[in-house]
């Protein structure tokens, strides 16, 4: 098995912490694990993306031209990455600040209002953690305690709140696609 | 011993400190600036740890010798223009018989080419780089846990034979994660004769690159040509994958040998018998252990980020016993494994040589 994901949104939106809570999670998960920030030259209030490889067998090439899965933040995103989502794969999309639709019709798409979503629950910073809930309730990569616990260490010294609303916002993601289902 | 999730420059950061590195100076550049930052952040905290961004990268690597020449494991990062900017120190280095790590995360070039993940700087590196006849030891890493481990052996190899080693990867290893565990390193040896620690009542020492007299300069470099002839007897590392049953067999390094297990993977799955090469230590380049596999097959295919550069060792280790290829893609450019399997499936039933016929 090996799925290649690329998340995308704007820088600050928490797009790289996405990508390295997975890759620590699949990692506590036992599996082997790449993760590539994009280091190009970026404009500010540009783009900021990052590709995560989780598989059971040795990972060649950290890149990803043709991914699994992507997790889109914003519409900028979408245009660039939408057309590389391989054949059959799935589509996140913050459907909160994307009012576009995708081009693809070829590929599964989840639109999570997930900036709405977090500023409800009292921290519109989390809408990040709302996508992983949605993204990890449809891929299944890794099971939600251990990225839990993945997030936690990740996120390192932040106050026990902050923890505390990222587990809910996880949550109510987890919990939106099962309601949509 | 913990598994961790860490960026490749922030491992090479910590592999070093733990290895007992005590002076980094280095100057800003991309796609390395997280080993420096890495270093300013935790070399502080130990004990004698000392870190220096210094003004230039030239001024960087005297430090270093200065440094090593007190006794200290020393270290400095850059990427390929900065590298280039350092060739002066690092002949030095190696006339004074100078232990030191130098670390070379490559980028396109040349001039100043870009900052992505290229594999240009090769002859620089395995070829002396500065003037003066002399060789830096070069080990090329693929992976995240290499990373670690070789810039452990990096400065064991840099005290056992005073001499600079310089470790190749380029941008793709020092920003990718990947999980690592560190290794306990081996306890230094370093006898300390070799260290300027001040007049005592001993022997004055003297360490110097200046020689002018030509008889005593000749047998300083012979001095140092044994050394290298040494290292090159003893210090060669490979891997060999699925080369067993291998019709064709890849040789490539770092990040393009990780490409081409990608590649062997889908071209087995296809019934493909390809196998790989990969050269861990790029001087001394492991010739006999290539030209070993030369009795199995005549096919070889070298890949290289680059216009083709380490495929002169590969012709020089085959001297004409086998057909050899080459695919690069140069200026920071990283093919994916898919278009490598296409390129050697085009060359899997070749006849002619296409570098060196079989005579």
């Amino acid at each position: 098995m090996m799925v290649k994901t690329i998340f995308a949104g704007f820088g600050g939106q928490g797009v790289l912490m996405m990508g390295y809570s997975l890759a620590h999670g699949a990692m506590s998960a036992g599996y082997n694990v790449t993760f590539l920030p994009a280091y190009g030259a970026e404009v500010r209030g540009g783009t900021a993306n990052c590709t995560v490889a989780v598989s059971d067998d040795e990972i060649a090439s950290p890149i990803a031209s043709e991914p699994d899965n992507i997790v889109v933040l914003n519409t900028p995103s979408l245009y660039t990455f939408q057309n590389r989502v391989a054949f059959g794969g799935a589509l996140f999309l913050n459907s909160s600040i994307i009012a576009v639709e995708s081009s693809r019709h070829d590929v599964r798409i989840f639109k999570i209002p997930s900036s709405e979503m977090a500023e409800k629950l009292g921290n519109p910073r989390t809408a990040n953690t709302v996508m992983m809930g949605a993204f990890l309730k449809m891929t299944g990569l890794v099971p939600p305690d251990i990225y839990l616990s993945s997030m936690e260490t990740v996120m390192g010294s932040k106050k026990k709140s902050v923890i505390e609303i990222n587990h809910k916002a996880f949550a109510a993601g987890y919990e939106f696609l099962k309601m949509a289902e | 011993m913990n598994k961790v999730l860490m960026q490749g420059n922030k491992i090479i950061g910590e592999a070093a400190i733990r290895a007992g590195c005590l002076f980094y100076a280095g100057y800003p550049i991309t796609p390395q600036n997280e080993l420096p930052e890495y270093m300013a952040e935790n070399l502080r905290k130990v004990e004698g740890g000392v870190f220096i961004q210094s003004e230039s990268e030239i001024a960087a690597i005297h430090m270093v010798a200065g440094a090593s020449a007190a006794g200290a494991r020393s270290m400095t990062s850059s990427s390929s223009p900065g590298i280039s900017l350092k060739q002066e120190g690092i002949s030095s280095l190696a006339a004074c018989e100078l232990p030191a790590v130098i670390v070379n995360m490559m980028r396109g070039g040349p001039g100043l080419g870009n900052i992505c993940p290229a594999q240009g700087d090769y002859f620089q590196a395995t070829r002396g780089g500065g003037h003066g006849d002399y060789r830096v030891i070069v080990l090329g890493p693929d992976s995240a846990q290499e990373l670690a481990d070789l810039t452990m052996d990096a400065f064991d190899l840099a005290d056992e034979y005073r001499t600079p080693v310089m470790i190749l990867a380029d941008g793709m290893m020092g920003q990718m994660m990947e999980p690592v565990i560190f290794k306990e390193p081996k306890p230094r040896v370093y006898p300390e004769s070799f260290a300027m620690t001040g007049a005592g009542t001993g022997k004055s020492k003297i360490i110097r690159g200046l020689i002018l007299d030509p008889l005593e300069m000749e047998e300083h470099n012979w001095k140092l040509h044994r050394k290298y002839q040494v290292i090159a007897q003893r210090e060669t590392r490979h891997e060999l994958y699925k080369t067993d049953d291998a019709e064709l067999i890849l040789v490539a390094y770092g990040t393009g040998a990780r490409i081409a297990k990608g590649a062997i993977k889908r071209l087995r799955e296809a019934g493909l018998r390809v196998g790989l090469f990969r050269p861990i230590s790029l001087w001394p380049f492991p010739t006999n252990e290539l030209r070993d596999l030369a009795k199995r097959t005549e096919n070889f295919l070298v890949f290289e980020m680059s216009t083709g550069q380490m495929v002169e060792d590969v012709r020089l280790a085959l001297q004409g016993r086998a057909r050899i290829g080459f695919h690069g893609r140069p200026g920071g450019v990283v093919p994916t494994p898919v278009e490598l399997a296409n390129v050697v499936m085009r060359q899997y039933d070749r006849k002619e040589g296409i570098i060196d016929p079989v005579t």
